[in-house]
């Protein structure tokens, strides 16, 4: 999710057009509500949030926020692996973000791999954060541990990545590919299966 | 106002057929004919006519007896009721609005309008002058109420046809015959029977004798005593105006005139769109178009046009008249075009257009948020917004979406979570030392070893909104063996007097 977040971020600082989260009633019992103060500071005054109680109700907003030329890019959060979130859904979601170019982020917590037609599928789930300069006990900056395993034109790989000290980009850690580095995230229409 | 034709549809007559001698169409006994069910019955009849002995309401068969020289025309009333609508439309002219008091006469409203044209003398004398001048003949007056003007148009004395504003009606037309009151012929005839033959008698025997006498009928022409009120002003009498309803119309009138095909036809899309905007501005659709070309040599050439269903497409309108134009003569060119809709049915405004343009260029964010908003619920949609309050589920607050909404300063926090749970879970924590660091915890019935955390970062209850007895918490930030990141506290200190052992919740994830 906050790779997500920080693709995204790091994609163009001069953006001020709103952005969408939508999530439905399972995604927010199992991991709760944006909260303001701890999203990153370019982002928190543009969040319009959509709790849809149904994951019909999610996907049409998704779709609706995909359609919506005022909107920077939208996330979408879904719990599991819910019946109306088919491949046939993935792929109306996926054809209308390349037609309208809203980037689409779809996070899907807690689920299994499952078909879904989107251009980069990506496995997500937490690594251990270096320890910081001054607080060796204290968390450090976050780090993920990224896996591609299906893209359309990028080779599969494994990373970990993570924000590069004091500058807000993303980097690598662990390059065992070589290639596809955070420009991976370059305007990709990437519903991403996350583990939380 | 009233006015009378009283030979409307003679005059009309004449003036449809091109006979200059007016000499010649005074003289001719003239008569229009109806068909009934025992024959033709005569309609209207001219003054030499009449004079020889044809009356209207008369079978054909009958005059003839009477008078052998009379020429016979058919009757066109429903002309003569169209010609009268035209009519009352000029006739606003003289006043506002016009209404039409079938089948040859009218009324307009002429309330504070006299002295535009010099005081009412001059008014009755400038509306006879008019309709002279359109070959009618007219009887006009002007009164206070309908009623009364239209028994001086019918029934006043030449000279005498304008009441005065104060004057009181019942002895103004007291001499009028009981026919000035617009009565069925029925009643006029029982009135007759009983002896009253002029209003003035009428208001005489008093209003009871008449109330009794005519208490079943309830039809103002049936009851001489509502007549007679509105006569009077003492009951309304609504009237229903003729409104005009302008045609959709649009014209091009060409710098040089025109000879070739491709060019009439770009002119006629032009057209198309031009009256396709006008319709759209009136929320009508065309049932009948008609295109009309004035050519150099003062021929026009029509091609009217009838639609299924009411349309007003421009690309449809243009392709329907591009078939029709393929016959016609340019001769020396083309001058003015005009299109026109004589025929226009409401057609409301569609979103067809507004679909397409969304799903080519996307949609506002306004009409995204509509969208959402109608579908999802109003609540559903919203947008975070900072609150001046240092406790975390406090500090911020959902309203719904406007991205203009301005925020003054926020409060600087030091670090905190992405997603903050609706409701913060308890969970079960084993510490290093009573108020050290802990080191597991228990959550949705699974452990987490916690390899780093930070903290406490002490949070103190709003003492001025909550109770005293609320615990101040103390916040952990920590990541468990696997890298994940959460926000703990602590309720409460041990023996800090505010109830038994302190108690651990999560709050937030960072994802």
């Amino acid at each position: 999710m906050a790779l997500a977040l920080a693709l995204d971020a790091a994609d163009d600082p001069a953006d001020h057009r709103p952005w969408l989260w939508v999530q439905d009633k399972a995604a927010i019992r199992h991991s709760g509500r944006p909260y303001r103060p701890g999203l990153p500071a370019a982002l928190r005054h543009r969040l319009i949030h959509v709790a849809a109680d149904r994951v019909e109700d999610a996907l049409f907003a998704l779709e609706e926020g995909v359609r919506c030329r005022d909107l920077a890019f939208v996330v979408g959060e879904v719990a599991g692996n819910p019946a109306a979130l088919d491949f046939t859904a993935s792929r109306r979601l996926s054809l209308a973000a390349q037609r309208h170019g809203v980037p689409l982020w779809l996070v899907r917590l807690a689920a299994r791999h499952d078909l879904g037609s989107a251009r980069m599928r990506w496995d997500v789930s937490a690594a251990p954060s270096p320890p910081p300069r001054w607080n060796a006990d204290a968390p450090g900056d976050p780090r993920w541990r990224a896996d591609l395993f299906r893209a359309h034109v990028f080779q599969p790989g494994k990373w970990i990545v993570g924000h590069d000290g004091e500058g807000h980009n993303l980097a690598t850690f662990s390059p065992d590919h070589g290639g596809v580095v955070p420009g991976a995230g370059d305007r990709s229409l990437a519903p991403v299966p996350a583990i939380a | 106002m009233a006015a009378w034709c009283p030979a409307l549809a003679i005059d009309r007559w004449h003036l449809c057929r091109p006979s200059p001698e007016s000499s010649e169409r005074s003289d001719q006994p003239l008569v229009l004919v109806g068909e009934t069910a025992h024959g033709p019955r005569i309609t209207a009849a001219s003054a030499p006519a009449r004079a020889a002995g044809a009356q209207t309401g008369m079978l054909l068969a009958d005059a003839r007896a009477l008078a052998p020289g009379l020429v016979v025309h058919p009757a066109d009333p429903a002309g003569d009721r169209a010609f009268l609508e035209t009519l009352a439309l000029w006739a606003q002219r003289w006043g506002p609005w016009s209404a039409l008091d079938p089948p040859d006469g009218l009324i307009v409203d002429v309330t504070g309008v006299a002295h535009l044209f010099g005081g009412e003398g001059a008014l009755l004398a400038d509306a006879k002058t008019c309709f002279a001048a359109r070959g009618l003949a007219v009887r006009v007056g002007i009164a206070p109420t309908a009623g009364a003007a239209w028994a001086l148009a019918h029934h006043g004395v030449p000279g005498h046809r304008i009441m005065e504003h104060d004057a009181d009606p019942l002895i103004v037309l007291r001499d009028l015959p009981v026919a000035a009151l617009r009565l069925d012929h029925a009643v006029e005839l029982l009135l007759g029977r009983l002896g009253l033959k002029r209003i003035g008698d009428l208001a005489a025997i008093g209003r009871a004798a008449l109330a009794r006498r005519f208490r079943d009928r309830r039809a103002p022409a049936a009851n001489p005593l509502v007549r007679l009120d509105q006569l009077c002003g003492r009951v309304p009498e609504p009237i229903l105006p003729v409104v005009a309803v302008p045609v959709p119309l649009v014209q091009r009138r060409l710098l040089e005139p025109i000879r070739h095909r491709p060019l009439l036809d770009q002119v006629l899309a032009d057209l198309a769109q031009a009256l396709a905007r006008r319709l759209e501005a009136m929320g009508q659709g065309a049932r009948r178009l008609e295109l009309a070309l004035w050519k150099v040599d003062g021929d026009v050439l029509r091609r009217p046009l009838e639609l299924a269903a009411a349309t007003r497409d421009p690309a449809h309108i243009t392709r329907l008249f591009a078939h029709r134009l393929d016959d016609c003569d340019a001769g020396f060119g083309i001058e003015l075009v005009r299109l026109s809709a004589p025929w226009a049915e409401p057609l409301a405004l569609t979103q067809i257009d507004l679909d397409a343009a969304a799903e080519a260029h996307g949609t506002s964010l306004s009409a995204c948020i509509d969208r959402l908003t109608a579908r999802l619920g109003a609540g559903v949609v919203a947008m975070p917004v900072p609150r001046a309050s240092h406790v975390p589920e406090r500090a911020q607050r959902w309203i719904a979406p406007d991205p203009a909404h301005a925020v003054q300063e926020e409060l600087a926090f030091h670090a905190r979570p992405l997603k903050l749970l609706d409701r913060a879970e308890p969970i079960a924590v084993i510490y290093q030392a009573p108020d050290g660091l802990p080191r597991l915890f228990r959550w949705r019935g699974a452990v987490h070893e916690i390899t780093r955390a930070e903290g406490p970062e002490r949070i103190s209850p709003e003492w001025w909104r909550e109770k005293g007895t609320a615990r101040l918490r103390d916040y952990y930030r920590i990541e468990d063996s696997t890298g994940r990141r959460y926000w703990i506290y602590r309720r409460g200190l041990s023996g800090d007097g505010r109830g038994g052992a302190p108690e651990w919740f999560l709050q937030g994830l960072c994802a």
